[in-house]
């Protein structure tokens, strides 16, 4: 069982009649940053996420590129993503992003999930799974604009990185950050973390890259792990790092105005049949009706 | 009422596969319900646990569907749209006031039974086509997320206007009187037939007496 927390900003499932227990809201809002320029892929994040997290995943096979694992699983968690691009003046860059679950301010996942309590936000921003609600439904797969989120073949419940929320709760950072040799990943507050962020972007502008920036985006309301890309202008780059990432509008329909719109369609589906049985009463056939017609013939 | 007076309406195998659908239906609409509507997420209960209310749901989907390609076999002859439909319709008022005066020219089923055979039959088409992409750990995994998407909202929306139809079957069933006792006995009156279903009638009166109505 999850530890009491009594600082959850969202719910998934749940009405905002019935908010979740959010009294200890006296929390800044947290920011990991991932420094792209300054990743050398050597990997220890990915180690440090299976090792603080009690995960093992199974060896797999090399593919002929250096992603190891090739993909996100219920028990790889992040995994840096290598990706060799060639810019207009010829040179070959090796783009390198530690992917992972971005923790968004406004999550697909959330949004998408039918589990009451299944998927929270803490105040601080992170948006945990609290796996013994999962249902496996997979909702979350879907909702997420980033294809983060992985059911578990052996226990059919979706996994993703917790941000180290039990570290973060006692005042640690993510086991990914605390390893990283080259300090490309940071952890703070979110405003210390987009200030820090801003130095970096002016050092690579003064390097060359003039479309250095920070990647924070606004259509999921920020996430709460963030990039500093070299070419921000160019997100796709970096192994289809989505430009403007939004909820899909399927998902808005099906969990936005749907659901008031078949409320409404049951209560008057209801109302009808009643007004109707009441007002037109019973339709009964005369049994006899018959043997009337046959007298008077 | 003596069963010399009664026509045979629903046989026995039409009988059973419509009220083991129903059973299965309940069952997958409640639990549907409950992942669409969160704060009834207590009607998933009817399965037990939410977890096993999300792996069970999909198999009964699947049992309804069987059940209705049966039904569908079975009485697709009698729901194709007829020339005489037309006089339902232009009449449609009466009917749902229970006026019976006018013969309206009904075969074994009503017009607006017609739709709502053919309703079913195509949103049970949607539910199972949609819900196969969706299916977890079994299909979805073939499928691109753009498209579980899209399979995520056409099954609730298909969902949602089947639940509905199957509302108002429920309900014209429990007002119709004899309706419901026809389909768990299979019998209903001669004057029920004659009465709302009266080419029906007229039809398996001019045949040899057998004892049937249907076939």
């Amino acid at each position: 069982m999850s530890m009491q927390s009594q600082d959850i900003l969202k719910r998934s499932a749940t009405s905002a009649l019935t908010p979740p227990t959010q009294v200890r809201d006296h929390k800044a809002e947290v920011a990991k940053l991932i420094d792209v320029s300054i990743c050398i892929g050597c990997k220890a994040c990915q180690v440090a996420c299976s090792e603080w997290n009690d995960l093992r995943d199974e060896v797999g096979q090399n593919v002929g590129v250096y992603d190891n694992p090739i993909d996100l699983s219920a028990k790889s968690w992040t995994v840096m993503r290598f990706d060799e691009v060639q810019q207009e003046n010829g040179r070959l860059e090796w783009l390198i992003r530690k992917d992972g679950c971005m923790h968004c301010s406004d999550p697909g996942c959330l949004k998408a999930c039918p589990s009451p309590g299944a998927i929270v936000q803490y105040a601080n921003g992170i948006v945990d799974f609290q796996s013994e609600h999962c249902i496996g439904c997979g909702y979350c797969v879907a909702g997420c604009p980033f294809n983060v989120p992985r059911i578990s073949q052996e226990d059919n419940k979706a996994y993703k990185c917790t941000l180290c929320s039990d570290r973060v709760a006692v005042g640690q950072e993510p086991a990914c950050a605390k390893t990283c040799p080259t300090g490309a990943i940071s952890f703070g507050s979110k405003a210390d973390m987009q200030h820090l962020a801003g130095q970096r972007v002016e050092e690579l502008h003064g390097r060359g890259y003039a479309n250095a920036g920070l990647y924070d985006p606004q259509g999921v309301g920020g996430t709460h792990v963030m990039y500093v890309l070299h070419h921000a202008d160019r997100p796709e780059l970096y192994h289809n790092l989505p430009r403007d990432p939004r909820i899909s509008s399927a998902i808005h329909g099906w969990k936005g105005w749907m659901k008031p719109v078949a409320a409404v369609a049951f209560f008057a589906t209801l109302a009808g049949t009643l007004f109707h049985y009441v007002g037109v009463g019973p339709n009964q056939v005369d049994e006899h009706a018959d043997d009337h017609e046959e007298t008077k013939a | 009422m003596n069963k010399r007076d009664m026509i045979l309406r629903t046989r026995f195998p039409e009988r059973a596969c419509h009220w083991v659908m129903v059973i299965c239906f309940f069952l997958a609409a409640l639990s549907g319900l409950s992942w669409f509507f969160p704060t009834l997420s207590g009607l998933g209960a009817v399965l037990g646990t939410p977890q096993m209310a999300r792996i069970l749901h999909p198999f009964l989907g699947v049992a309804v569907f069987l059940a209705l390609v049966y039904l569908f076999i079975r009485f697709v002859k009698y729901n194709l749209p007829e020339r005489e439909d037309l006089a339902w319709f232009a009449n449609v008022k009466d009917v749902l006031l229970g006026n019976h005066d006018k013969p309206l020219q009904i075969g074994k089923y009503n017009a607006g039974q017609k739709i709502l055979f053919w309703g079913i039959m195509s949103l049970i088409s949607v539910l199972l086509l949609s819900g196969l992409v969706i299916w977890r750990p079994y299909f979805a995994l073939a499928f691109p997320i753009p498209l579980i998407r899209l399979g995520l909202f056409l099954h609730a929306a298909a969902g949602i206007a089947l639940i509905l139809l199957i509302l108002g079957h429920a309900y014209l069933a429990f007002w119709v009187k004899g309706s419901i006792s026809g389909m768990v006995t299979g019998y209903v009156s001669r004057a029920w037939a004659k009465s709302h279903h009266d080419r029906w009638y007229r039809q398996i009166s001019s045949k040899p007496a057998k004892g049937e109505g249907s076939e």
